[in-house]
């Protein structure tokens, strides 16, 4: 399906949708998408007949909207408090240097996308960072550097064949 | 076994007797409820049960696998058992976690039950009947059933026995997406009570008795809210519960969401019938997806059970509860920001008054409360308002959740009367600090709060006390900090925290705290290639800093604005010291601040393997392969790059 008739079939779910659905559409488009683009963006200030001006005002004020495309593994670290005293500042540290990218950023081959939350809420188990939606607890730079190191190996044998 | 039925029982007395069978039939098959009520609380299941504690943290220690592995073992050996995926029962340290259940004989719980450990442990219970020593926790009490031999009872354990549980009595118990076990506990007994028994007022008056206050950090008392709703006229009024846990380091409504869903919704329908709202909305954060699954669940069953939607059995009372997922902005933890948030709007605070109870979400009167708050109603209805007021300290009434975390031994959620000391909490229930290091601070009330030193640990936790040291409430959070934790760092790192989060309508905070960050950044900072205007602006920083936090303070809006600067003002007024020493000596006593560092060789640990000097990014370290090598000061930038490559730690650092 092509990104058009994504945000389409997202915007079919809200007709006569006023301004309070907003940040819901929003949330689709992203669950759809993968990220907001420009394009939605403007389509879904058409649909709720608001400036696209404020859409970009909403969308850029709340943590959760991205912009850009994440990769096919999503990493999350978590810098909550109780992670920071137990070092995920560390953690972070190395996830950037072993991706080569920087929080908030998608590397090259589209593989990996690093992003840096508040609080994931199992603080009880710091430091803990999630690997598209599964979670790893108790995380040291070593260990995550063993994490990345075996998807990008079954990635390669998965190009290889 | 009668006395449990009466937990049903209990609060459908003064109900007319028509809804009362309706209820019942619904619920439990007929009037006649009492076999079907006990098997539902699993008293003496015909089948063995195991349980696993499946929460989103139970999930991140390994459960999915303990699950696997539980299911397997089931099917290899044939067994008669049901397996029961439940919320977390609060003790992070020991997950995953593992119970089971034999006909006829109490539950025993297991710790550290991962996938590689389930078969063993299963084994020890199913084929040996002797749970393994080295994984048991404990066993639970049921009159009526048989105990294990030499197993010690799960309410005696340390981390569980001095604390008090209201409303997370049932989490980690119970089977969440099932309504009927939530009722055969007494579940919506407390909401058919009151839209049957009560008037709104007498709901409020009752709250306002048991003196119940927030729970999400404010401490406003909950019935006076009411009342102030209550007493406003308007067509349409709405009730929202705040599940929108920002505060790092607080994760006990992702807890209740998860474990006990229907708790939560009996709560805010009690809020509902006591204002007249026929709307209520829950803000929950999108980073709680299993929380959030629940919740919709729990929704939809309460929903096919006739306890929401219209003329609620026989009442006349209607109910619609909508979940709204919030979108990341910590700023919305803020009953103002919050509301414009629900709107499709920026997050930001609007000014008060007016008071949301007066003019609210679309311009209607509102309450909100946080999860917790709303947890407690239905027990402070069940109990009575004076049992429950005959709990905690003179303004304080009820029991406190915390979320225990850090460095700490036993980690996970603390469910206490209000009263308790810090020490208690911390060394009694949290058993002390990780491996045998001083204690230096607790960490209290998220970014908003303070730190706590050792020399206050006698402090009770209340609303009022905790203020008198320049702490607060909070929503919970409880992060212990040990003698490694640098007090600059952390007020380094709640300022970041802060600077992005402020949602940028006040100058003083927007701009404020970004300041204060630059100047907390510039005292951590090393000395090396340091101009001289640095060092003026360094200083004239350091001198400014407390009135700036003042500035701050007293002109900003809404309570993050307000609070902004505690972090930083807390860990002055009790760590001075390490202020000092990073600002004159130029040194971070607890060595935290890696920048701050000085980094050696030691040449008689060095073989000279050249690993650190192909490591280092300046090519700051210099000597011949086989040979100790030496860092030149003057190119080092102490990164650490060398300390971490070194297989001999031959790398100090001071």
């Amino acid at each position: 399906m092509s990104a058009q008739s994504r945000v389409d079939k997202v915007l079919e779910n809200y007709s006569f949708a006023k301004r309070d659905k907003l940040i819901p559409i929003l949330q689709d488009v992203q669950g759809a998408d993968g990220y907001i683009s420009k394009h939605a963006a403007l389509k879904v200030a058409r649909h709720l007949n608001i400036p696209a001006s404020k859409v970009y005002g909403v969308a850029t004020f709340y943590n959760q909207f991205r912009f850009k495309p994440v990769g096919k593994y999503h990493v999350m670290i978590c810098r909550g408090t109780a992670c920071h005293v137990k070092g995920s500042a560390a953690v972070l540290k190395m996830a950037e240097e072993v991706l080569g990218i920087k929080a908030g950023d998608t590397s090259r081959d589209g593989l990996f996308s690093i992003e840096v939350v508040a609080c994931i809420g199992a603080c009880g188990l710091a430091p803990v960072i999630s690997i598209n939606g599964e979670f790893h607890a108790k995380i040291t730079p070593d260990k995550l550097r063993n994490l990345v190191n075996d998807i990008k190996n079954t990635e390669k044998a998965n190009g290889s064949k | 076994m009668a006395q449990n039925n009466g937990v049903v029982e209990q609060n459908l007395a003064g109900i007319p007797a028509s809804a009362r069978k309706a209820f019942l039939t619904r619920a439990f098959g007929s009037e006649d409820f009492a076999a079907k009520a006990a098997s539902l609380r699993r008293e003496n299941p015909s089948r063995a049960i195991i349980y696993v504690g499946a929460g989103t943290c139970g999930l991140a220690a390994g459960a999915a696998k303990t699950l696997e592995a539980a299911r397997k073992y089931i099917k290899d050996n044939g067994l008669e058992a049901d397996l029961l995926e439940v919320g977390c029962i609060g003790y992070c340290a020991a997950e995953p976690l593992l119970d089971v259940q034999l006909p006829g004989q109490v539950r025993v719980s297991f710790q550290r039950a991962t996938g590689d450990a389930a078969p063993a442990i299963l084994d020890s219970v199913f084929r040996d009947k002797a749970p393994l020593k080295e994984y048991v926790l404990g066993q639970f009490e049921e009159p009526g059933l048989k105990k294990w031999a030499k197993v010690p009872l799960f309410s005696e354990h340390p981390f569980f026995s001095k604390q008090l549980r209201f409303v997370l009595k049932h989490v980690g118990i119970i089977d969440p997406l099932s309504i009927q076990e939530h009722m055969a506990r007494g579940g919506y007994g407390a909401f058919l009570k009151v839209i049957h028994t009560m008037t709104p007022a007498q709901t409020c008056d009752a709250l306002e008795a048991s003196g119940l206050r927030g729970r999400g950090g404010g401490g406003f008392p909950t019935g006076k809210k009411w009342k102030i709703a209550l007493a406003s006229d308007a067509d349409q009024k709405y009730i929202v519960c705040n599940a929108d846990e920002g505060d790092p380091g607080a994760f006990m409504d992702r807890s209740v969401v998860e474990g006990d869903p229907h708790r939560v919704l009996e709560g805010i329908a009690i809020g509902a019938y006591a204002i007249h709202a026929s709307k209520a909305y829950v803000y929950i954060r999108a980073e709680y997806p299993l929380a959030i699954k629940n919740l919709k669940a729990a929704i939809s069953e309460a929903k096919a059970y006739g306890l929401l939607g219209e003329n609620i059995y026989g009442s006349g009372f209607d109910l619609d509860v909508i979940i709204k997922t919030g979108a990341g902005a910590f700023v919305c933890g803020e009953e103002t920001a919050l509301m414009n948030s629900i709107e499709g709007r920026r997050g930001m605070p609007r000014p008060r008054p007016p008071y949301p109870a007066v003019r609210g979400l679309f311009g209607k009167p509102t309450v909100i409360n946080n999860v917790e708050t709303f947890a407690n109603v239905p027990e402070i209805i069940t109990r009575g308002p004076a049992a429950f007021a005959a709990i905690g300290t003179k303004n304080s009434k009820g029991t406190k959740v915390f979320a225990l975390s850090g460095k700490v031994n036993r980690t996970g959620l603390v469910e206490i009367p209000m009263g308790t000391t810090l020490k208690e909490i911390v060394f009694d229930i949290g058993g002390g600090i990780e491996n045998g290091l001083a204690f230096k601070a607790v960490q209290i009330g998220g970014p908003s709060g303070g730190c706590i030193p050792g020399s206050h640990m006698d402090i009770q936790v209340d609303y009022e006390s905790l203020k008198t040291v320049g702490a607060m409430m909070g929503s919970g959070g409880l992060v212990v900090m040990d003698e490694d934790t640098c007090m600059v760092d952390v007020a380094k790192f709640f300022m970041d925290f802060i600077k992005k989060e402020s949602c940028g309508k006040c100058i003083p905070c927007r701009e404020g705290t970004l300041r204060m960050l630059e100047i907390l950044k510039a005292i951590t900072r090393h000395r090396r290639g340091e101009k001289e205007a640095d060092t003026l602006a360094r200083f004239s920083g350091i001198i400014n800093l407390e009135n700036l936090s003042q500035v701050i303070r007293e002109t900003s809006l809404c309570g993050l604005g307000q609070s902004a600067p505690n972090p930083v003002l807390s860990t002055l007024r009790w760590f001075r010291d390490e202020y000092e020493a990073h600002i004159f000596e130029r040194k971070c006593p607890a060595g935290a601040c890696t920048e701050m560092l000085e980094f050696s060789i030691d040449g008689d640990k060095c073989k000279g393997c050249t690993l650190c000097a192909r490591a280092c990014p300046t090519q700051a370290i210099v000597g011949k392969p086989r040979l100790p090598h030496y860092i030149v000061s003057e190119k080092c930038i102490s990164c650490g790059s060398c300390r971490t490559v070194c297989k001999f730690k031959a790398v100090n650092a001071a």
